[in-house]
């Protein structure tokens, strides 16, 4: 299973690295989201700063949405979805190496936007060990539940519009947990940031288990 | 060929659910105003009952996801069952939110506020709107029924983690409504009766819409499957014969 994840993770690593989707389309479009909050916050009274959290990890959000229908529009095109499906590699795999190609560019994806938020919003990063401890719980969370949601509307023709709908409500706690963590790291607030980290951790728990579960069916007919 | 109407238990459920929720209007309007909120307090007759009943019909969409999913036990009823819970809780859930809303515009002074209850009563919606529309987009019957279990299975594994988080986030709601039965409670005796009344007749209301529901659902799924037989006979017929 390990090695079948680490194949189908390298080929759609290697697909994103020499189409450059990733970076010439996605990272832009988070970097004019973070922009667009600018201009829709007042940045002159210190709202950007305070909301800085918040407005990172929607456009977290609004990005792995791009990137999760990325990742399941290149098995769309000259019968990939069908090669994978005959390829005889383990389905749990298949969902394991998706995800985590995924989760690898949300990483990036959120290194950028990090930055963006310092530089534009004023942002302060300071409990490093919080912060990065929510990103990982969180970005992990995301591209499970990404990936089972991705696969859930693969295959549909009205997959770019339903998908949205799929998996936005059900990652409202990521984000809801996330921001919280992070204005506690940020020193925006004094809640236990690191209760927040947990939560993150048992949705992430919970969604590679339901992945591994149920990728194996919904994969049979997409 | 399935009736929507059912047969003689069906419409004793009807005529049950119907004189409960008659008794339960009739009833409540007759309740006296409370001090601190007026006539707006009467709304306990309905609007706990129609959270309950969304409750009870989000559940039997999960459990009839569970007996499709189920290889010994599959079959076209469960799909049927699970579409007509999801479509009669999201009925439900919606009334909730809006008896809530009238409840809270003269009790709280605003229409809505970001407490745990609502928040996490609005994502139930939104999870289970999602699953509705997955079941609208055409497929072949076995597909739908496969991805609809799945994903109303991985929004009923999302419920609880949407409200823990929305639970620590903020806390503001009344108490459960079922804690008013203390006696020591300051909740007017007849209020009780009235709303446990209410949610006898919403859950035989809830109950009686799944049953015609789903059978209109199996009805519609048949009818699917004969168009197409339907289609190519007109074709063959409209073919000339070769002389």
């Amino acid at each position: 299973m390990w090695r079948d994840a680490a194949l189908v993770a390298g080929k759609d690593l290697r697909i994103e690295a020499r189409s450059r989707v990733a970076t010439n389309q996605v990272a832009p479009f988070a970097i004019v989201v973070l922009v667009l909050f600018g201009f829709a916050l007042d940045p002159d009274r210190g709202v950007l700063a305070r909301a800085s959290a918040g407005l990172f990890w929607v456009a977290v959000l609004l990005s792995a949405l791009l990137t999760v229908q990325r990742s399941f529009a290149v098995e769309s095109g000259d019968g990939a979805g069908d090669g994978l499906r005959l390829s005889g590699l383990d389905p749990a795999g298949i969902f394991l190496g998706k995800a985590a190609a995924v989760a690898a560019q949300l990483a990036l994806l959120e290194l950028v936007l990090a930055a963006g938020v310092v530089i534009l919003f004023d942002a302060h990063l300071g409990g490093a060990a919080l912060l990065l401890a929510t990103s990982l719980a969180a970005t992990v969370g995301l591209a499970a539940a990404g990936t089972v949601y991705g696969v859930l509307a693969a295959g549909l023709k009205v997959r770019e519009t339903l998908l949205p709908l799929l998996l936005l409500p059900v990652v409202a706690p990521v984000l809801l947990a996330a921001t919280r963590a992070w204005e506690v790291g940020m020193g925006l607030s004094v809640d236990d940031g690191w209760r927040w980290a947990q939560l993150l951790a048992v949705f992430a728990a919970v969604y590679v288990t339901v992945g591994v579960l149920a990728f194996g069916s919904l994969l049979e007919e997409s | 060929m399935t009736k929507p109407a059912g047969g003689p238990g069906t419409t004793l459920l009807g005529a049950a659910a119907l004189f409960g929720m008659v008794t339960t209007v009739v009833l409540g309007i007759r309740l006296p105003p409370t001090m601190e909120q007026g006539p707006y307090a009467r709304l306990i007759a309905i609007h706990p009952p129609l959270a309950w009943a969304s409750y009870v019909a989000f559940g039997v969409c999960a459990l009839a996801s569970v007996g499709w999913l189920v290889p010994r036990t599959r079959s076209p009823r469960w799909d049927q069952v699970a579409a007509a819970g999801a479509e009669v809780g999201v009925l439900f859930c919606t009334l909730t939110l809006i008896t809530g809303s009238i409840w809270g515009r003269p009790t709280w002074g605003v229409w809505w506020t970001w407490d745990a209850r609502l928040t996490s009563t609005a994502l139930l919606e939104a999870l289970f709107l999602g699953y509705l529309a997955l079941r609208r987009v055409a497929y072949d019957p076995v597909t739908r029924a496969r991805r609809a279990a799945i994903c109303a299975l991985v929004a009923v594994v999302d419920v609880p983690i949407v409200h823990f988080s929305v639970d620590w986030w903020r806390t503001l709601h009344q108490g459960r409504s079922l804690a008013q039965l203390t006696p020591q409670k300051d909740l007017d005796g007849s209020y009780v009766s009235v709303m446990l009344l209410g949610f006898v007749a919403m859950t035989l209301l809830c109950s009686w819409l799944i049953v015609r529901r789903s059978r209109v659902e199996a009805m519609e799924q048949a009818l699917e499957a004969d168009t197409f037989e339907v289609a190519l006979e007109e074709r063959r017929a409209e073919s000339v014969p070769v002389s």
